[in-house]
């Protein structure tokens, strides 16, 4: 595997493949020191167009963990607009030579568009509103984590939100599918793309239908800008009806795992602190980041490029 | 004088007795070595010598049985120089329920052979703490090394061609060679 | 002292019939049709049929004002190379078209360039602001008879209502790039199942179809004649049947790739395949064909949309919209279009000819004392888009690597041969 772009260009096979590594990322992680020299002598580059310190901090950890070399280019917003740049700057860093690159940008379809571009592995951090496949992996590595299975036939995973502008929920929808769940999604219908009929999820546009049928439910965040576009007529009558409020934390069924992409707006789509939620995972997602990224680092340019053909 | 079956049919250099045999000697050899049992912490490689090293650690707790030896697993695929000989294996995954600062640490792996899996061990050992000594017991020790490593405690020493394959299991050791002997 | 020009050995369709004849050409007439005629320079035309010059209603030359994506000259001689000897530039320029100045600017290009006949199109209204009407009045008398303010719709409809009276009192055409701007707000491809996937805003059809339903009733109460550009869906197509059907001056364009390819090929993440109106689906192209054999669409106009290569190698959503179409036009349409030979020489010549209002030069018979602008061309050569031999400064064509069929062998324009073997003489 050259690449990680998108769920469904990692496959099935590839998803196992990197949630499997990842609990040996966990272990190392859980060592006295936790550093192992496999990819030393790689140079990792982080390209975020984006601001994410999270998980640019994440990847770049998972980066010297392995012995890596790492690189930071944060470019500004405003420097972003011409691809000229892009190419140009993909082009001089993969000159220095660069192993991989770590993009995160908000026009989609970069991580395809700078392969042309550079021999260096790709790693979508984000790309505009289509895909975040780690953040992906991690969700369901830390479902797997918390209810010990390796896979999700028969659970029920509600994602509640702002799903059209969702990278996350794009990627989340296939990975859980992918893993047997059964999804809902539940949003206004201004906030579904218009027409998911062709994915394999079912929708509902009342949040209190589906709380306690959910073994897990996973809340998006809302922009406040959707309130100017016309998406929601008010924040608040947004979080009146599809946020988490302690109510809807009650009807949450003993075993349901709640949990958060982050950054978090308090007070819309999460009415309570996460930290008063018996079932809030939202910290293990934080803690898995690194172990996930580890593994796609080392699954990408480690000797884990090798896995494919070896017994 | 060739020790070499037909190409490609495995010959089989040690029974399931043998095998046996030897690790209750390797037991032994080591508790005589290290003067008893004290300190000794027994660590097998993934994946091939974890088998081994739960039965030299069984064994060495059945000859002294005051007090027991712990063994652990380690897995060193992320700790090699080179590529592709022994690739992560998912699932066999490091787990060292015990300090290892100052205590006495036999490395057990099944086969011994270029030395590098031992030299990637040593080091994966550093992420646990600063051991006292580190030993080495090995199976079968079929040469080529690469590096200066050498056993401690060796169930057989195995002349072997470079490219044969060597499987070691409870139900005894075989070797099948790959190219005609004399290549 | 002209040279005179014989077409050999080829067949000639006209509107009345076809034949197998050789054609004379002097002083930029057609002087003889008949067998085994002999002249200085002579032209084989075996296997190729011989039909008048094609006419595009819409092309961007770029000038003035981006010049570094396409000139008039190497716009004329991408159109020659493409069969073409008549263009209708497109007044997005900048400065645009909205003043006789630069008008008689893009004239003079033409002229000076000597490729093809380029008819400059006016703005309907001031700098294509949308809000104020452009001096039309003085652009007709400067000879401009088809207006519109393409890449934009017009979308104030009392402007609009205003702007198809006025065009009335002049006898000329406007023409409209149907699209309800707030509707496709961002928008980078047809709404569809592949845009949800790829979290992209989309391009609803409704957002073309609302105009085309709005401009059809404002023709019916002000009686002006209204052209609509590059239509792309199945229920535009039905729109304008019906408003045909009563009778309404309407006339209607496509363009290649709408005949030709589909929304998904967005999923590429190539920007080539960005255009406006976007690429729609499979539903949509048999339905344009079908108004294409019924005649409620009477042309194929490239909407040939040069951009530099830089701005093309932008992510989907910051890269313009446009393809490349004058030298692939015949190419395509012979390759996808389902169409007779008879049917793309009118849908390239004869219909847009009229639309444009130069039927009197271009759109005629190959017949003695007829201007002599004509394309000669093989339709059943294959052949495939080399970017290095295109003519256009820019190479946004999203044909590479895909076979196209018919090829222009010869172009002359008033009677003298612009492309000769494929290979523009100038």
């Amino acid at each position: 595997m050259k690449h990680l772009r998108s769920i469904d260009e990692l496959g099935h096979s590839g998803l196992l493949e990197i949630l499997q590594l990842t609990d040996h990322m966990t272990e190392i992680n859980q060592r006295p020191v936790p550093k192992v020299p496999a990819l030393r002598g790689r140079t990792v580059a982080s390209l975020f167009f984006e601001d994410s310190t999270r998980t640019r901090l994440s990847f770049e950890t998972a980066a010297k963990r392995l012995s890596a070399d790492t690189l930071t280019f944060n470019v500004s917003t405003s420097s972003v607009n011409k691809g000229e740049s892009l190419r140009d700057t993909v082009a001089t860093i993969t000159d220095m030579g660069v192993d991989a690159f770590v993009v995160r940008h908000k026009s989609v379809g970069i991580p395809w568009q700078i392969e042309q571009w550079t021999k260096a592995s790709i790693i979508n951090a984000g790309d505009g509103a289509h895909q975040h496949p780690t953040q992906a992996i991690v969700d369901c590595y830390t479902i797997r984590e918390a209810t010990h299975t390796a896979r999700f036939d028969g659970m029920q995973i509600t994602i509640v939100g702002d799903i059209k502008h969702s990278r996350v929920a794009r990627s989340n929808i296939q990975a859980f599918s992918m893993l047997g769940a059964k999804v809902t999604l539940v949003a206004p219908p201004t906030l579904l793309p218009p027409d998911v009929s062709h994915w394999p999820v079912d929708v509902n546009h009342h949040l209190d239908e589906v709380i306690p049928t959910s073994d897990v439910l996973y809340m998006l965040r809302l922009q406040s800008e959707r309130m100017s576009q016309g998406h929601v007529p008010t924040l608040r009558e947004y979080s009146e009806q599809y946020g988490l409020t302690q109510k809807r934390v009650a009807r949450l069924r003993d075993s349901a795992i709640v949990m958060h992409p982050g950054p978090m707006n308090r007070g819309v789509e999460m009415q309570i602190d996460p930290s008063d939620v018996k079932n809030s995972l939202i910290h293990r997602q934080v803690a898995n980041g690194v172990s996930v990224r580890m593994a796609v680092l080392f699954d990408l340019l480690g000797s884990g490029a090798n896995l494919g053909g070896q017994a | 004088m060739s020790t070499y079956a037909s190409l490609n049919s495995p010959h089989e250099v040690m029974s399931a007795t043998d095998v046996r045999r030897a690790i209750v000697r390797i037991a032994h050899e080591i508790i005589e070595r290290n003067h008893g049992i004290e300190g000794l912490a027994i660590v097998g490689l993934q994946r091939g010598g974890t088998w081994i090293a739960e039965a030299i650690t069984k064994q060495i707790n059945e000859i002294e049985s005051s007090v027991t030896v712990p063994v652990g697993a380690l897995d060193v695929s992320l700790h090699r120089d080179d590529i592709g000989i022994r690739p992560v294996s998912l699932g066999a995954i490091t787990d060292i329920p015990f300090d290892l600062t100052g205590a006495t640490v036999v490395l057990v792996d099944d086969v011994l052979f270029t030395g590098r899996t031992v030299r990637a061990a040593m080091e994966g050992l550093n992420n646990f703490g600063r051991p006292r000594a580190v030993q080495l017991a090995v199976l079968i020790d079929r040469g080529h090394r690469e590096l200066p490593i050498r056993p401690d405690f060796v169930g057989k020493n195995l002349p072997t061609q470079k490219d044969d394959d060597v499987s070691a299991t409870s139900d005894g050791v075989r070797i099948t060679a790959m190219n005609a002997s004399g290549k | 002292m002209s040279k005179t020009v014989v077409i050999k050995g080829g067949k000639i369709i006209n509107h009345d019939g076809e034949l197998r004849a050789d054609v004379r050409i002097e002083n930029e007439i057609v002087v003889e049709v008949g067998a085994n005629l002999k002249g200085d320079v002579e032209l084989d035309a075996s296997g190729c049929i011989v039909t008048s010059g094609f006419v595009d209603l819409h092309a961007h030359l770029r000038e003035p004002g981006k010049e570094e994506a396409e000139t008039i000259e190497t716009g004329s001689r991408a159109g020659a190379l493409g069969g073409y000897t008549a263009l209708v530039a497109m007044p997005n320029t900048d400065p645009p078209q909205d003043s006789v100045a630069v008008i008689d600017f893009v004239r003079e290009q033409g002229k000076r360039a000597g490729l093809v006949d380029v008819i400059p199109s006016g703005c309907i209204t001031l700098g294509r602001q949308g809000e104020t009407l452009a001096p039309m009045a003085e652009l007709a008398q400067a000879g401009v008879n088809f207006f519109t303010d393409d890449g934009f719709g017009v979308q104030d409809a009392s402007l609009m209502r205003r702007a198809l009276e006025y065009a009335r009192g002049l006898g000329v055409t406007l023409a409209q790039h149907c699209e309800v701007a707030e509707l496709t707000k961002g928008a980078v491809m047809s709404e569809c199942q592949c845009c949800t996937d790829l979290g992209l805003p989309g391009w609803p059809a409704i957002a073309e179809e609302l105009m085309v339903f709005r401009d059809i009733e404002l023709v019916r109460i002000t009686g002006a004649t209204m052209h609509f550009l590059h239509l792309s869906t199945a229920r535009s197509v039905d729109l304008v049947r019906a408003a045909k059907r009563d009778g309404l001056p309407i006339t209607a364009e496509v363009t290649p790739h709408h005949l030709s390819l589909t929304q998904e090929l967005l999923a590429s993440y190539d920007s080539v395949y960005k255009v406006n109106p976007p690429l729609r689906s499979n539903d949509d192209i048999r339905a344009l064909k079908i108004g294409l054999l019924d005649g409620t669409i009477d042309a194929i106009a490239t909407d040939h949309a040069p951009h530099p290569r830089r701005d093309k190698e932008m992510s989907l959503d910051m890269a313009p919209p446009g393809m490349l179409g004058l030298e692939t036009a015949l190419g395509v349409v012979l390759a996808f279009g389902d169409l007779e030979i008879k049917d793309v020489v009118a849908l390239l010549s004869w219909n847009p000819a009229r639309i444009a209002k130069i039927d009197n030069a271009h759109g005629r018979p190959i017949a003695v004392s007829e201007p002599a602008n004509i394309c000669i061309f093989d339709p059943e050569l294959s052949w495939s888009v080399d970017l290095q031999r295109l003519a256009s400064k820019s190479i946004n064509s999203p044909y590479v690597g895909r076979t196209l069929r018919g090829k222009v062998r010869h172009t002359i324009f008033r009677g003298t041969p612009t492309v000769i073997d494929g290979q523009a003489q100038k």
